[in-house]
């Protein structure tokens, strides 16, 4: 056992930040560093340069489109593209629909829905949760009733993210009643241009338009979309949330966010020093680089465990919980170290908008940032979920 | 010892909250808000006229009620409650509170203005480099003639694009941090040289940058009093804003516990799981500190100048903490539907939020606390 990487691991990670550096598009940095919303095309210029690599989704089976990184390889690939401040490439079609399709879709839908979702060609949104049905997702009420070669769906899912541009959705729906909430689900596949289908935007308290309320109004949907056996969507949905907590925990990018809190720090005066120097705030940033290491080194023996063959299981539920707390202090301290600045609202941030912003740069999405990231211990399955998943099924309570 | 109100108190607290409950619901608010002007000035209008309370904490010879901080404390915990966008710390608590203080013509003839709801100040302390020091101001008051000439940029001035007078900290000498030639001028908002970049603050409020370019100021602008005024009328605005965190933790706390009720997850309501009543037990312990330590502060405003900063440094620490907390966990147990702008519940959380840091943090105010009352190393 040892830290070091090898020889071959070094020069990986020389590749990639070659490749970062001359490929990450020009026009998607100068966004980012003016603070500006980005858009679908912005999304997925990023996407389409991976994509054209090779490299659009590490964790996939060769066989379908995957690189056939170790899980070495791809810790570098996560800590390189933070370090260099990329975006995230969104997860509903990589990282949470497509291994679903692969893992219990059929030739067909493989075919199909696959090398558009590794081209950027379809944009995916997630239909979970219901107005009802939040933590106890099972409850869903979103019905399917069968009718030839056709379900025709009917009802509401909330907090769709990004469904404003999306062109599929994957989407939980009953479709039996009289058995267990768990045994008459299933996973459907849902062209977000299908006639019945309305997206609404919700907007939160940052300001932002990220999720929205999707309606279902005799969607017809036909039964070729439907992923893995009829009631027995489950089983993907559970398949799907174990996946995406072991992503959730972010650290790569809560490392960038450390770094981000120590600038900030640094360039913030505190009477003859900068904040950085201030004891009470240095601690704290201390503590946070304390905890994040621990989860750090949480994760790397979850993906050692992963490369040994075990799948993720329920011990996820720990990166998602200490991911996403950290992710929320990231925020807590940008917002204390702004100091007066954190207070403006500025909505100088759209496309075109040459406004400069008021006070330091790094202050004006501070609050927004704060606000909004309380959603990352609320989604995913809230963290209240997530210690039940820990006393049940690995203390066995 | 007594902690009871008097009926002149309790019937100040009443006229408010009826006032408030026919004006102020979350909806009308939100109209406030997104009108041009960013706030109604029909409510100010008849807090003044209509209820006349904006006279509770000045004395009867200034043509108040006779109140003073506790009146203060009062009317901020009930605007705190439908977190009003009201400029009644910026206005009364502390433009009123340093005239009070400071005294003299002006004081004379400004706070009947302030009483008749005709004066709005904004409050122009900070600065972009000063954080939570009030005496590091680069912002200079030139003495010139008869008058001063002030140069210089005020951070986030609170009410200022309503204001008619801007209380301002600047310096008269004395280097950058230095406690001599810090002090305080009231002077008309709208003098040549002042401009202003205004903007919506996330509370839901207006502010402003403010730039002084050699504006010329009359001699008798200046509030004499330096820095051991600045830090009073702070130290009452302060508690001031902890009143205004009980009125929102206490609503927060209320509107989480209603939700835990109506919320059915797992066919129950979810405030029947033990670790939801357990954290609303704790939010519940949390608010009623907030209170007991802004009764505690206000009670000791009145005190020698160390031991009023000691106690108001320990209960805004506190405060701050407990806003922290109970904000943080009404948004988790509403879930998702706590981020949206569509519940009040994130409305409060984001007012708990601003008043965290407001006159200072806990990290700030606990230092504060323990260079005055520990020994020295």
């Amino acid at each position: 056992m040892n830290l070091e990487f090898s020889p071959e691991e070094l020069a990986f990670q020389q590749e990639v930040r070659t490749f970062i550096a001359e490929n990450y598009p020009a026009n998607l940095r100068g966004k980012q560093d003016e603070g500006d919303e980005l858009s679908k095309d912005d999304f997925l210029s990023w996407h389409r340069v991976l994509y054209k690599k090779g490299w659009v989704a590490p964790a996939w089976p060769v066989d379908y489109g995957g690189t056939g990184w170790t899980a070495t390889q791809r810790y570098i690939w996560s800590e390189e593209t933070a370090r260099a401040d990329c975006i995230r490439l969104m997860p509903f079609g990589l990282t949470m629909v497509g291994p679903v399709i692969y893992t219990f879709g059929t030739p067909e839908q493989k075919a199909k829905f696959l090398p558009r979702i590794l081209s950027g060609e379809d944009w995916w949104c997630q239909g979970y949760s219901e107005p009802g049905s939040g933590s106890d997702l099972a409850s869903l009420r979103t019905r399917a009733i069968r009718d030839g070669d056709d379900y025709v769906v009917n009802g509401q899912k909330t907090w769709t993210t990004m469904a404003q541009h999306a062109d599929w959705g994957f989407f939980l729906v009953r479709t039996n009643t009289d058995a267990k909430q768990q045994e008459g689900i299933s996973f459907l596949l849902i062209d977000m241009k299908s006639p019945g289908v309305t997206v609404r935007p919700i907007i939160t308290l940052g300001g932002e338009h990220e999720v929205n309320e999707v309606w279902l109004e005799d969607v017809r949907v036909p039964v070729e979309n439907r992923v893995y056996e009829e009631d027995k969507g489950w089983t993907c949905a559970k398949f799907l949330l174990a996946h995406e907590r072991t992503g959730i925990a972010g650290v790569a990018a809560s490392k960038r966010g450390v770094e981000k809190i120590k600038s900030i720090a640094l360039s913030e005066t505190d009477g003859d020093r900068p904040l950085l120097l201030n004891p009470f705030f240095r601690r704290k940033v201390a503590e946070l680089e304390m905890d994040l290491t621990a989860l750090e080194f949480t994760e790397l023996r979850t993906l050692a465990g992963e490369a040994a063959g075990k799948g993720p299981g329920p011990e996820s539920s720990l990166l998602k919980i200490k991911g996403s707390e950290i992710q929320q202090r990231i925020t807590e301290l940008a917002l204390e170290a702004a100091g007066h600045y954190g207070a403006p609202y500025f909505r100088g941030f759209g496309e075109g908008d040459n406004e400069h912003p008021i006070g330091p740069e790094y202050a004006n999405r501070a609050a927004p940032t704060y606000f909004n990231t309380r959603k990352t211990t609320i989604y995913g399955g809230s963290n209240e979920i997530q210690r039940n998943i820990i006393a049940k099924m690995v203390l066995g309570l | 010892m007594d902690f009871n109100y008097t009926d002149t108190q309790d019937m100040l607290r009443d006229t408010l909250a009826r006032f408030l409950a026919d004006t102020y619901d979350f909806e009308t608010r939100k109209k406030m808000i997104a009108s041009a002007d960013g706030r109604d000035p029909g409510i100010w209008r008849a807090l003044a006229t209509e209820l006349g309370i904006l006279s509770a904490p000045f004395s009867e010879e200034q043509g108040g009620l006779g109140g003073g901080a506790l009146e203060n404390m009062i009317m901020m915990e009930e605007l705190g409650k439908v977190i009003a966008i009201e400029p009644y710390l910026q206005t009364v608590v502390i433009g009123g509170g340093a005239l009070k203080a400071a005294g003299g013509a002006l004081a004379d003839a400004v706070i009947p203005e302030i009483i008749g709801g005709n004066v709005i100040i904004g409050f122009a302390y900070a600065e972009p480099q000063g954080r939570y020091d009030l005496a590091n101001l680069t912002t200079t008051a030139k003495k010139e003639g008869a008058g001063f000439v002030l140069n210089g940029h005020k951070a986030v001035v609170y009410a200022a694009p309503w204001a008619t007078h801007l209380l301002v900290t600047a310096r008269t000498g004395g280097g950058q941090r230095e406690r001599n030639g810090a002090e305080l001028f009231l002077i008309d908002a709208n003098l040549p040289g002042i401009t202003r970049r205004d903007y919506p603050t996330v509370d839901g409020f207006s502010a402003s940058e403010i730039y002084f370019e050699n504006v010329s100021i009359p001699a008798d602008a200046h509030l004499p009093g330096g820095i051991d005024l600045i830090e009073q009328i702070v130290d009452e605005a302060t508690m001031a804003v902890c009143a205004e965190a009980c009125g929102v933790t206490r609503k927060l706390h209320e509107g989480t516990l209603d939700y835990s009720k109506q919320r059915q997850q797992f066919g129950q309501p979810i405030g029947r799981f033990q670790v939801l009543q357990h954290r609303m037990a704790d939010m519940f312990l949390e608010a009623e500190q907030i209170m007991s330590m802004t009764l505690m502060g206000t009670l000791r405003l009145d005190l020698p100048a160390d031991e009023r900063k000691a106690a108001v440094s320990l209960a805004k620490a506190k405060v701050a903490r407990s806003a922290n907390f109970v904000g943080q966990n009404a948004v988790q147990t509403h879930g998702g539907i706590g981020i949206t702008q569509e519940l009040a519940i994130g409305h409060y959380f984001k007012r708990a939020t601003m008043i965290e840091g407001q006159f200072g943090s806990a990290d700030w105010h606990l230092d504060r606390f323990e260079q005055l009352t520990y020994p020295k190393g």
